[in-house]
């Protein structure tokens, strides 16, 4: 783990207040795996104080991709930041996805922003598996397909896609997919990762999910990121316990 | 090699020099150390014990706020048995000054918990959290209440010849009248301030940002008031004062040690720059030297009113 003085290279706008941005940052992108983040101070100053917790989108080589939406000051601030300027990263945290082991395919399920960790987790995985990435969002501009495959797309409106939640969709391809040979990888809002476990525990599926929640440290020394434990003894922390968890393990 | 004396002293306790970092800002040590340098710091003070473990608050714990932030972990923490168990082995290995802090809910509680981790030779000191409520007592919190700040010193003064330091509560109208009672019963030092009580609403669901709804106020809003209190205590009271509240660079550390501290803890800085402690040091050391200041502790209470 390193707190690395990263350069800033570039920053793409892909759909609606979406951005992703290119920073280099070799000590973090070599120790990367899929499914971790890192704690970005967005300013040289006490404004905004904390740093901000971005999931490690992609890496190539000694490069590393952030994918984010304008949602308060600190992304604002983020998303102002030109070529050159120096941004100090904490990374890479928490425990990232499990990948390897016995199955097929990796459904990958996707709402909205939560289709940041995906284009790495695509990258690597290993080669033996296939992906189904089901990708969702409120209407068309909100689905995020950088860097996916084989994509089945929902909308809550229908102006692509399946019409309805993404885990509905999910729900009708169920048969498609053999339950006992996948492994699915789940990231979004909280509601949708709700249904997903559900729907997970439901039919037995062996299910990642990855939770976002309040943070200031980002590496378990603040405590200050709890999630409740399914078997009712306690907390985790989502920073350094996760911020993936076996969908059967949290109470969200 | 520069020829500035950083050692402090507090009570018995020496210290390297006088940078710590505060409780519930570092967990247990091991998590921090991968980022800094734990044996170039006059000290650490660990998480708040209680005797049994607790589980904490429920989320949400934390918000930012204007150059600050509150938190209600509410003292989550492993208990003193786990901790001797399993954290002791790694904090001996630091290299630096352990002081133990310690909150309970009764005076009979900080009593068994300092009585326990007393036999530790690991730890050097203790710091006594009385920002917690007297559940025996009708709930109260014991720190703005000067007797029962008074008895728990007492106490806990008789079961340990370690030095003692009580971290004092700024919510409360006269600070130095409790750094007074401390001296008196026997406390050696005090660490001053904890958080301050404040809260945070979303005004779209009216709706506390914080589940406990009130939480502790930490970061660079509350230097003046940190600064404040440090000086009325070193005004009213002849005790080693340990400052603490908002110090993010050395500049910070050193006006609190001309306002009266004779070292100081850092706390959010941690989370924001886990390596700060070490830089804080150095710079201290750079601003001696610039500044013809031969000992460090030349500096403490040198304010020119
Ligand atoms: C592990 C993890 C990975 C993340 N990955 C991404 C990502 O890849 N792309 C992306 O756009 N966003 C991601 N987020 C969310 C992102 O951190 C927030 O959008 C960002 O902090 C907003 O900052 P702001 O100053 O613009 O917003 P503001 O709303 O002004 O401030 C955000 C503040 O609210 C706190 N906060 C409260 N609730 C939450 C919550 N549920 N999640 C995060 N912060 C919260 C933050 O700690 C911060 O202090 C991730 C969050 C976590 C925890
Ligand atoms: C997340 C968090 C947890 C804390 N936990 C404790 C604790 O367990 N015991 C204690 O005495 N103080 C605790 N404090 C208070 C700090 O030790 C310190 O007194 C306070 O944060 C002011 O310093 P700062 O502005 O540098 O953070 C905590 C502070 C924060 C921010
Ligand atoms: S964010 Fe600090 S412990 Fe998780």
């Amino acid at each position: 783990m390193y707190i690395e003085k990263s350069r800033f290279e570039s920053i793409e706008h892909l759909e609606h207040n979406i951005h992703l941005i290119k920073v280099y940052s070799p000590s973090i992108a070599r120790s990367a795996k899929p499914g971790q983040f890192c704690n970005i101070k967005v300013s040289d100053t006490d404004f905004p104080l904390l740093r901000r917790p971005f999931s490690i989108c992609n890496v190539e080589g000694e490069h590393i991709f952030f994918m984010f939406d304008i949602h308060g000051e600190g992304t604002l601030l983020l998303a102002t930041k030109k070529a050159g300027d120096e941004l100090d990263i904490l990374g890479p945290l928490g425990n990232g996805f499990d990948s390897n082991g016995d199955y097929q395919t990796a459904v990958i399920v996707a709402g909205g922003l939560g289709a940041a960790p995906f284009p790495f987790l695509t990258k690597r995985l290993p080669a033996d598996k296939n992906i189904y990435s089901l990708v969702g969002g409120r209407s068309l501009h909100q689905v995020i397909k950088w860097g996916l495959k084989n994509i089945h797309v929902s909308t809550d409106d229908g102006s692509e896609g399946f019409k309805g939640t993404i885990v509905e969709l999910f729900k009708t391809k169920i048969d498609e997919l053999d339950g006992k040979k996948i492994r699915v990888f789940g990231c979004g809002p909280n509601p949708m990762l709700k249904a997903l476990q559900e729907l997970s525990i439901e039919n037995n599926f062996d299910c990642q999910i990855s939770v976002e929640c309040a943070m200031a440290c980002g590496f378990g020394i603040c405590q200050g990121c709890p999630i409740e434990n399914a078997d009712g003894g306690g907390y985790s922390l989502v920073c350094k316990d996760g911020p993936v968890f076996d969908a059967k393990k949290v109470k969200l | 090699m520069s020829n500035v004396e950083l050692s402090v002293k507090i009570g018995s306790l020496e210290l390297k020099n006088p940078v710590l970092l505060a409780s519930g800002t570092v967990g247990y040590g091991n998590e921090i150390a991968q980022y800094t340098d734990l044996s170039k710091l006059g000290g650490i003070v660990t998480k708040s014990l209680s005797l049994k473990p607790r589980k904490g608050n429920p989320p949400q714990r934390i918000v930012e706020t204007p150059s600050g932030m509150l938190n209600a972990i509410g003292l989550a923490n492993v208990g003193v048995e786990v901790f001797v168990k399993e954290k002791i082995p790694f904090l001996k290995e630091l290299n630096t000054t352990l002081i133990c802090n310690i909150a309970a809910s009764s005076i009979e509680e900080y009593v068994e918990c300092t009585k326990i981790l007393d036999g530790e030779d690991a730890i050097q000191a203790f710091e006594i959290n009385v920002s917690c409520p007297n559940v025996k007592e009708g709930g109260l919190e014991f720190g703005n209440d000067v007797n029962a700040v008074g008895r728990i010193t007492e106490k806990v003064r008789a079961v340990t010849k370690k030095t003692l330091i009580i971290k004092l509560s700024p919510n409360v109208s006269r600070i130095s009248d409790f750094a007074k009672v401390v001296k008196e019963e026997g406390g050696d030092a005090v660490s001053a301030i904890n958080t301050l009580v404040g809260t945070s609403f979303n005004i779209f669901t009216r709706k506390p940002k914080i589940k406990n709804i009130t939480g502790g106020l930490s970061g660079p809003a509350i230097k003046p008031v940190a600064l404040a209190k440090v000086l009325e205590i070193s005004r009213n009271v002849d005790i080693p004062i340990i400052g603490i509240g908002g110090i993010m660079n050395w500049k910070d550390a050193a006006e609190f040690i001309i306002a009266g501290a004779a070292a100081v803890q850092l706390g959010t800085i941690n989370f924001i720059n886990p390596n700060a402690g070490v830089e804080i040091v150095e710079g201290l050391k750079t601003f001696c030297e610039q500044t013809s200041v031969n000992k460090i502790s030349e500096l403490t209470a040198s304010y020119q009113l």
